[in-house]
């Protein structure tokens, strides 16, 4: 217990010292975070949007259990497959990402996508079958549905962006594998929880840790707000 | 009411077939729509009313046979402008889950047009919205949320109107304004319009025409006054004497 009070004061200490290497990995995690979602978000909406309203359509019954599984991939086995895609004598080899931030986000946004694209087709698909008959009678073309829908949607589609973000943020087995957790390159929150305690580092685990789990308060305090604004209006 | 000049067709179907997973719902000879006019189809559920309107507004393609809108095969794949000029109001309101106010702009959002604060205003008015405009459209009764999908369609001024059931389970008070307005509308803009409805005595109030459909096909379309007292066709008499059981 004393050894867990000590971890906990050391972090405190850790947090208000302002030290470089810290925010060096904060702001990468951030970054990678914010690119990986922003990736998921950009390719998973439109075609959630898409299969939530294509109904029954040739190789939907396949497709969308797929895409159900992929929100369950293991983080470990994508972690492989990237490392596989982008190691020198992999089809990407050529990109020279391994072991770069590029590869951690390709990994991460590989891992989100399908959380987006299941979420955003559910949450579609949950509208009154009529709703993309009537947006069509009043004019609307393909894309100006799809967009209507998502607005629709709105809710749903917060839970699919709260969900991505939960899954990068929290993401270690797949980055750890094609980012190599680089002190100084690829080092991020969860990365370095992960090395700290296997060094028995216990209170920079525990500050790291702090620091992800506030990260993620904000973040998702601010999705809750928007949300909220969303719903009002 | 007053027979509709009939010289100039909108819509002309010919030997129009539609068929879902091998069962035909929709089998047409011939029917002409007539601009300007109000045409009311009746008839029991599964008679290929709604499918009829839903080939009319291009939302689904015939699977044999020819429609055409002003002379133009009427596909989903018919001009963007052409297909704007047509619009439905289903049974259900089908509101987007803004305001009132937000739903009556959506129609001309679309076209990339700005609806009038004047028009909207008149709008709102004419089907008693007024105070309702800044109201979340959830949280309407299923009259006013009728008459906000109504005034949503009519603001996109189309040359055509589809109205499937529009009326149906709303109170006298909203079905009073409804058709009194879609009455209005077609004198004031020679708006068509194509009502599918259940209740024989709204066909007899507003339509110039009525036709009646029985498991997919047409049996008989006459001026209205003629169809409910000098039936063509036996079959039509025993579905306004109400001895049909369907």
């Amino acid at each position: 217990m004393q050894t867990l009070l000590d971890a906990f004061l050391n972090a405190f200490q850790l947090l208000t010292s302002g030290d470089a290497e810290l925010l060096a990995i904060v702001g990468l995690t951030l970054r990678v975070t914010g690119i990986a979602l922003l990736l998921a978000l950009l390719l998973g909406l439109p075609v959630g949007a898409l299969l939530g309203l294509a109904g029954r359509f040739p190789g939907g019954g396949c497709l969308i259990p797929l895409i159900y599984t992929g929100m369950g991939l293991p983080p470990v086995v994508v972690g492989l497959f990237v490392y596989l895609l982008l190691s020198n004598q992999g089809p990407l080899g050529e990109l020279r990402w391994l072991f770069t931030p590029s590869a951690m986000i390709m990994a991460q946004t590989v891992i989100a996508w399908p959380l987006v694209v299941g979420l955003t087709l559910t949450a579609v698909q949950s509208h009154d079958p009529l709703l993309p008959l009537q947006l069509r009678a009043l004019g609307a073309t393909r894309w100006q549905l799809a967009r209507t829908m998502l607005r629709e949607s709105k809710l749903g589609v917060f839970a699919a962006i709260v969900a991505a973000f939960g899954s990068i943020i929290s993401e270690v087995g797949a980055v750890i594998l094609v980012g190599g957790n680089i002190r100084g390159e690829t080092r991020v929150l969860t990365t370095a929880i992960v090395l700290e305690t296997r060094r028995g580092e216990f209170a920079l685990a525990i500050a790291l840790g702090i620091i992800l789990l506030l990260l993620s308060l904000l973040a998702n305090v601010a999705l809750y707000r928007l949300q909220q604004r969303g719903v009002q209006r | 009411m007053s027979a509709a000049p009939m010289n100039q067709p909108v819509y002309e179907l010919s030997q129009v077939q539609k068929v879902y997973d091998g069962r035909t719902v929709l089998n047409l000879a011939q029917l002409t729509v007539y601009r300007g006019e109000i045409l009311a189809l009746v008839g029991p559920s599964g008679a290929g009313k709604s499918t009829l309107l839903r080939l009319l507004n291009f939302l689904e393609p015939a699977s044999q046979g020819s429609v055409r809108f002003d002379g133009q095969p009427a596909t989903p794949e018919l001009d963007l402008a052409q297909r704007r000029r047509v619009t439905t109001v289903f049974q259900r309101p089908l509101l987007l889950q803004r305001s009132v106010r937000a739903n009556l702009r959506y129609g001309p959002g679309l076209r990339g047009q700005k609806l009038a604060e004047a028009v909207e205003a008149e709008w709102l008015a004419r089907l008693g919205l007024t105070p309702l405009a800044d109201q979340a459209a959830p949280k309407l009764s299923a009259g006013e949320a009728q008459r906000v999908a109504l005034a949503r369609a009519l603001v996109t001024e189309p040359d055509v109107l589809l109205l499937d059931e529009p009326t149906a389970n709303l109170d006298p008070h909203n079905v009073g304004i409804i058709e009194s307005i879609i009455q209005a509308e077609n004198q004031r803009s020679g708006m068509t319009v194509v009502l599918v409805t259940h209740n024989i005595f709204q066909a007899r109030r507003i339509a110039h025409r009525t036709a009646l459909l029985w498991a997919g096909e047409l049996i008989e379309v006459a001026q209205t006054e003629q169809f409910f007292n000098r039936p063509g066709r036996e079959e039509t008499a025993a579905f306004v004497r109400g001895d049909t059981v369907y």
